[in-house]
């Protein structure tokens, strides 16, 4: 069955402390490729059917109202797996 | 008698001190449930505290979505005082009663104590027996008590009076302004992180000067809801 994929970050002017923390723990390792990290959400939705216009305009409204909170996330793809 | 409502969620922890504080401050409390359509004829609603659908997808989010949320959206809009507490104020967020949002604490931890705050805006159904001005001490726990929301949001609330409660002395978790708590236009909808049901009786409360464990400074919530609706 196709999958629509929809990522979430939060909003790039707030501060992300689980992120931070992760980069903590990479300056602790020693690591001095990656100077930062953001952690974000990815959800994989199963489509009862074909995956087309219509359910990823379905998979975009729904990314919009409940999977992320535009008051601190934005909603930065939503895309058919495998394309 | 007063009949004030607290709704449990699945991953509630609060409610029944919640229910306890509105008994101490002399009205019936009512056990209301998530999935039902129904509630049961009270006055006034109190949202607990707890971790709902254990913080999944976003704090409160979920159970913003339960089914006794429509039922609660409606009485906000007719007026009816509804109180939410931490995952409360979370829930009245997601639910766009309120505006604005909760994130993650600032540095990261879970942070509990017995927080010092300003009460602001003494006009609400749940501040109106509070003096203006007035310095409280109620416990705090959270690990998601961010308070965000943008400029021109927060230039409204602040111009509106709708900062209802201010942390004092410490910012426990990086909220903007130091808010603790908000209202809406109308002053029926009032949602804060720290948790007035907890300080409620002499023994089970914040250290005073006075004595151990005696604080009564959440009791003032729940007597002015009685005093909005014996006005209303």
């Amino acid at each position: 069955m196709p999958t629509i994929i929809v990522d979430v970050m939060p909003k790039a002017e707030l501060l992300d402390p689980a992120g931070k923390a992760v980069a903590g723990a990479l300056d602790r390792l020693g690591d001095s490729t990656f100077s930062a990290v953001r952690i974000g959400k990815r959800f994989e939705l199963t489509v009862d059917g074909e995956a087309d216009d219509a359910a990823v305009a379905a998979a975009r409204e729904l990314a919009e109202s409940l999977l992320s909170n535009s008051v601190i996330e934005d909603v930065v793809s939503v895309r058919v797996a495998g394309e | 008698m007063t009949r004030i409502g607290v709704i449990t969620f699945p991953g509630s922890l609060d409610d029944r001190d919640a229910q306890r504080a509105i008994r101490h401050a002399g009205a019936e409390a009512v056990a209301l449930w998530h999935g039902d359509h129904d509630l049961h004829d009270v006055d006034a609603i109190v949202l607990p505290g707890g971790f709902s659908y254990g913080d999944y997808l976003r704090c409160g989010a979920i159970a913003s979505l339960s089914p006794i949320m429509s039922e609660v959206v409606d009485a906000a809009e007719r007026g009816m005082p509804i109180l939410g507490i931490c995952n409360g104020f979370q829930m009245l967020v997601e639910a766009h009663l309120l505006p604005g949002g909760l994130i993650r604490n600032d540095h990261g931890s879970f942070v509990c104590r017995d927080q010092r705050l300003r009460v602001e805006n003494t006009d609400t159904a749940w501040t109106n027996r509070f003096e203006s001005g007035a310095e409280i001490t109620i416990p705090l726990k959270n690990g998601e008590g961010g308070y965000i929301a943008d400029a021109e949001t927060i230039a409204r609330l602040e111009g509106e009076g709708r900062v209802v409660f201010r942390y004092l002395e410490v910012n426990p978790n990086g909220s903007i302004n130091d808010i603790a708590g908000i209202t809406n236009t109308r002053g029926n909808v009032v949602g804060l992180m720290p948790h007035p049901e907890h300080a409620t009786e002499e023994g089970f409360g914040p250290d005073t000067d006075a004595a151990m464990r005696n604080g009564t400074d959440g009791l003032a919530f729940f007597a002015s809801a009685l005093a909005a609706l014996s006005l209303a």
